[in-house]
């Protein structure tokens, strides 16, 4: 029996506004604890809530990104629910009648454009933040008690919620990597994962191949990355088809994946769904975005990811574009391609050395990059890497990493080939013998001896050169 | 010599002019008020704390105790807020001090504005001045107490189903529920969150319209508030002439109306159509016949959700609680009364899965056909008038062990509260000497014309606000006023003039 | 309730001693045994008084949530001042070094 995962995510993304979503209090990490709350996120009695309106209308360009039909008559709704960090006793989101809906996002992929459907994108507030103490790990098992920090309570968050189309793990990824760099690009979120600005929640079920049925699903919670993600969901996915294949059945069940070892822990059991209650918030009047809004900001959406990713697409390979676009870096490609770099080679230097680097690509000089990417066989590869290194760095020339040649005497540097040759004979006779990958081993060997300053490709070249001689 | 300043009998706007003349100081003047308070507080109980200083140099008031105060105990009449001190003003106190009225305290008020008769109050009820064995109606009772009794000149409430105008109309004098969002709610200890108004408390209309035109308008903090589409307008004149008077039958005629509440706001139509007004009958069957129970689902929906953030972690009291759901559970058991449990409990199941679309849902369905109906009955006609009350003040524990008869005391008054529209009780006459109210019903932001028509008839009624038992003979001020139409519009003896 | 028929009722409201001890459980009110049996009553004689409103076929009205007709009330993304932390604490039972301290989450 073949399964089929099915898989959908819940993504919340902290919209990186000046303020709450309810409140004037401004947002910001590092504040002192308690320090930027008021009656309304402290909820004291008689408080009452009013909308951030650039949280409105980021939501909705967010809505516009994701192909969603934008709503003419959109709600806030309170869910009902008991939580330390909850102050209200209820949260205040979108139930029924959320800004967005029944949109789209596209990957492409080398089978063509797959079409993950979003179900929603909607607004909401975050919950304050807690601190348990007492126990081992900080976590509320076994702590004696806790304390509450209301600054995060009342951010604005918009919640993105997908349909179950997305089949595998390594998908999810993909697509997290693609709407993440959409959000950014959008400048309406930082989306970081390992700052809490971005969470994700997956929900896991698995199905007969070739069927169309929906079994029971799972949910799981704090992974913190999308590596993480990954890897739960390909957990979660061999423990259902365990289950399944062994005669059981799955349960609807909230897990936690544990990263470091590969451990899926259900959350306790709970007797109940819990009950939110929701009914429209009665403080807060509807939201009817005017059409010159919705236009307005249509008009603003920059060219979006999956568009540019098909764009690179016929000049790089699909894998490659992908890598650039998520990476924020495919503007700096191409820039530093209009500055005659070799558009297969910057972007392998961009890939391979730049994304995920934490680099700031406008702080990079597409010129410089461009020279040295030029430069590249000509330059000591240490001097190389460390121009690379250092690009992002404000003022950056590659004037003086140009300024160092590799050797590529070949006078100079056959005595060496011949030497390391004679010295390996083992080697050799196995290289002749049909091992080509060898030839790695013996360049490394020269460009030891040389201290790195040597030509590569020369020396490969008279390596290679030697070895097939008679 | 210092002036004799007759609490019983001044107005504000009296009590203004004076203030402005230098005739009186603002010291003396709250002192008067503190005076009267100490004699007549004790029996009656209107006050949870009076304040010893104010900032301010206008004309006193009293705040129902739903009403934040800076740096004032504000306890909503429950356990669960004792001793809390807000730390920042609603809006409407903003507001009164920024005219510069001195708060004299905090009046009595049903816990969380929950009840008809401030007998739900944590700290004991309140009583009626006109017979201290009675209520004063609730859910404001301790300010229509306060107001009658002269203890303050005037006060603000909060009404929901009739907590202004019930109490107003047990205690004879003027209530003004205001039309929904013309009234800032930041600040005031939130009952049912759609329903919810604050309105003034008086002895004469053109009181409660000069103290609505210092609360009233748009709130920035507020984002169901909008602005008044006209300025406020203080009533003059005494004519009702080209005014259409709408008296729905169902209001009028309801089982449970008694007989001396009845026959005195027909005679108050009567007047009515003697100043020159039209009155015709309309119907509003459904609200009638549907608007308790729809009140009695949506408000204790509302409130079930408004009260979860009493929970002993931010504010208030706080019970033991090994964890952190024992110490919320018995918090709120032991902080919350009977009342609130009741609709707590109430509306927490009409919005649980499997309720909500039979119960909530069907409820905010009804909303709209009692709006529809009010429209309608407003197309023919500028004013709708009814009783306030269907009794006079009842006797203290007569209901309190009944729920459902307690929820009857607003049958009349809550069909326009859900329709969002403003209300009017002024003072009609009494039914076996006790004062009944005549309520006027408004189209939405119809304040002024509301004001308009209640003080022309105010005028022509000549009711005496002060209690019979506090009449003297010789008293030269306000009673005398002769009536326009007619010898004797109730029907009393000289004794009892009104 | 008076000025309505008491005894008219299409649907039967009750509610259980199970149902009140789910809902007191929803609303985390720790209700004493004695009160769980007068609420059973007292909210058995009110749900059957309200649940009249079921009585209507409202299919095609609209619920209203909210009685006057605004849309679109928001402001500016600018910050103001927040409250003190004295103030936010101020009447916080039990603070402990500027947060609020409750007991943890137990089973």
């Amino acid at each position: 029996m073949t399964w089929e995962p099915v898989i959908g995510l819940e993504v919340h993304a902290h919209l990186k506004t000046r303020t709450k979503m309810f409140c004037r209090c401004a947002v910001g990490f590092g504040a002192e604890p308690n320090t930027q709350t008021c009656p309304v996120c402290l909820a004291f009695p008689g408080a009452l809530p009013v909308v951030n309106r650039t949280a409105v209308e980021w939501t909705i360009k967010l809505g516009l990104a994701l192909d969603c039909k934008i709503a003419e008559h959109a709600v806030f709704s309170r869910k009902n629910y008991f939580y330390f960090d909850n102050p209200k006793g209820y949260q205040i989101s979108q139930y029924d009648l959320p800004s967005c809906m029944n949109g789209k996002m596209i990957l492409p992929t080398a089978e063509g454009n797959r079409a993950i459907g979003i179900v929603r994108a909607h607004i909401e507030e975050d919950a304050a933040k807690t601190v348990h103490v007492g126990g081992r790990t900080g976590r509320i098992r076994g702590a004696d008690y806790s304390l509450v920090d209301f600054n995060r309570g009342g951010t604005p968050l918009v919640e993105i919620v997908t349909a179950p189309d997305i089949r595998s793990a390594e998908e999810a990824k993909r697509f997290l990597q693609l709407l993440r760099q959409t959000i950014v690009e959008l400048g309406i979120s930082d989306a970081e994962m390992e700052k809490g600005t971005l969470r994700v929640d997956a929900n896991v079920s698995v199905r007969p191949e070739g069927s169309d049925e929906l079994r029971t699903r799972t949910e799981l919670k704090n992974m913190n990355s999308f590596n993480f993600v990954a890897r739960g969901i390909d957990a979660e996915i061999a423990r259902q088809i365990e289950v399944w294949e062994s005669g059981g059945e799955v349960r609807q069940e909230t897990y936690d994946f544990d990263a470091t070892t590969g451990a899926l822990t259900p959350h306790r059991a709970k007797e109940e769904a819990d009950d939110y209650r929701y009914f429209p918030e009665p403080d807060l009047v509807p939201v009817e975005p005017p059409v010159e809004l919705v236009e307005r900001l249509r008009a603003e959406l920059p060219e979006l990811p999956a568009a540019r990713i098909r764009r690179l697409e016929a000049e790089l390979d699909l894998d490659r574009a992908i890598v650039l676009v998520t990476g924020g870096l495919d503007r700096l490609w191409a820039d530093s391609v209009a500055e005659g770099a070799d558009k297969i080679a910057v972007a392998n230097v961009i890939a391979n050395n730049l994304v995920g680097a934490g680099i700031d690509p406008d702080a990079v000089s597409a010129k410089e990059l461009a020279r040295l990417v030029k430069a590249r066989d000509r330059i000591p590869r240490f001097v190389f890497d460390e121009a690379i290194a250092k690009l992002g760095e404000p003022g950056f020339s590659a004037d003086p990493y140009l300024a160092q040649e590799a050797v590529s005497d070949e006078a100079e540097l056959e005595p060496i080939v011949a030497r390391i040759l004679e010295a390996n004979p083992g080697q050799v006779a196995a290289y002749r013998g049909g091992k080509d990958g060898l030839l790695g081993f013996f360049v490394g060997q020269v460009m030891k001896e040389t201290g790195g300053k040597a030509n590569a490709r020369v020396v490969s070249e008279l390596v290679r050169a030697r070895l097939n001689a008679p | 010599m210092a002036p004799v300043i007759d609490t019983l009998r001044l107005t504000a706007e009296e009590a203004a002019t004076l203030l402005e003349g230098g005739e009186v100081s603002a010291g003396e003047l709250r002192a008067a008020y503190l005076d009267a308070i100490a004699e007549r507080d004790p029996q009656l109980h209107c006050f949870l704390k009076t304040v010893d200083e104010s900032e301010g140099d206008g004309v006193p008031i009293a705040l129902k105790d739903v009403i934040s105060t800076k740096g004032v105990e504000t306890t909503a009449g429950s356990k669960i807020l004792s001793g809390y001190v807000p730390v920042f003003d609603s809006t409407v106190a903003a507001r009164c001090k920024d005219a510069g009225l001195q708060l004299l305290g905090k009046t009595n008020t049903d816990e969380f504005a929950m009840g008809s008769s401030t007998e739900n109050s944590a700290f004991g009820p309140s009583r009626n001045p006109w017979d201290p064995t009675r209520v004063p109606g609730g859910s404001g009772g301790g300010s229509a107490a306060a107001v009658t009794a002269g203890m303050a000149p005037w006060a603000l409430g909060s009404d929901t189903g009739g907590s202004i105008k019930q109490p107003s109309a047990l205690c004879g004098n003027v209530g003004l529920r205001p039309t929904y969002g013309s009234v800032s709610r930041y600040g005031i200890v939130a009952f049912a969150s759609s329903l919810d108004q604050v309105g003034p408390v008086a002895k004469t209309v053109r009181d409660a319209a000069l103290l609505y035109s210092i609360i009233a308008g748009r709130d920035r903090c507020d984002s169901t508030t909008a602005e008044l589409p006209e300025p406020v307008r203080l009533p003059e004149g005494d004519s009702l002439a080209g005014l259409r008077i709408g008296v729905p039958t169902e209001l009028n005629e309801a089982e449970g109306i008694e007989p001396g509440v009845r026959e005195a706001v027909r005679k108050a139509i009567e007047l009515a159509e003697g100043l020159g007004a039209e009155v015709g009958e309309c119907s509003l069957p459904r609200s009638v016949r549907y608007g308790l129970p729809c009140y009695y689902l949506i408000a204790p929906a509302e409130a079930s959700s408004n009260l979860s953030r009493y929970d002993g972690v931010r504010f208030g009291i706080r019970a033991e609680g090994e964890s952190y759901q024992e110490l919320v559970e018995r918090t709120r058991d032991e902080g919350f009364g009977d009342e609130p449990k009741r609709r707590i409990m109430l509306g927490t199941y009409a919005l649980s899965a499997g309720y909500y679309d039979a119960f909530y849902g069907q409820a905010q369905k009804v909303r709209t056909l009692i709006i529809d109906e009010h429209r309608e009955a407003f197309d023919r006609f500028d004013v709708l008038a009814c009783p306030t009350s269907p009794t006079v003040a009842f006797p203290i524990g007569e209901r309190a062990a009944d729920p459902l008869a307690m929820y009857a005391s607003d049958l009349l008054t809550i069909p326009s509260c859900l329709a969002g529209l403003p209300g009017l009780s002024i003072p009609c006459g009494l039914s076996d000497r006790l004062p009944v109210g005549l309520q006027l019903i408004g189209p939405q932001f119809g304040e002024n014309l509301l004001f308009r028509v209640g003080h022309a008839l105010e005028e022509a009624i000549g009711f005496d606000t002060v209690p019979l038992r506090w009449r003297t003979r010789s008293d030269p001020v306000r009673g005398q006023i002769p009536a326009r139409v007619g010898s004797d519009p109730t029907g009393l003896t000289p004794e009892e003039t009104v | 309730m008076s000025g309505l028929s008491l005894t008219l009722t299409q649907f039967p409201m009750a509610i259980s001693r199970e149902e009140v001890l789910h809902v007191a459980g929803l609303a985390w009110l720790a209700l004493t045994a004695e009160e769980v049996d007068r609420l059973t009553g007292e909210l058995d004689k009110i749900l059957d008084a309200v649940g009249i409103v079921a009585e209507l076929d409202l299919a095609d009205v609209p619920p209203t949530s909210h009685p006057l007709d605004l849309v679109n009330v928001w402001e500016e993304d600018v910050p103001r001042d927040s409250l003190a932390l004295e103030d936010v604490l101020a009447s916080a039972p039990e603070p402990e070094n500027g947060l609020f301290r409750v007991p943890t989450w137990r089973q």
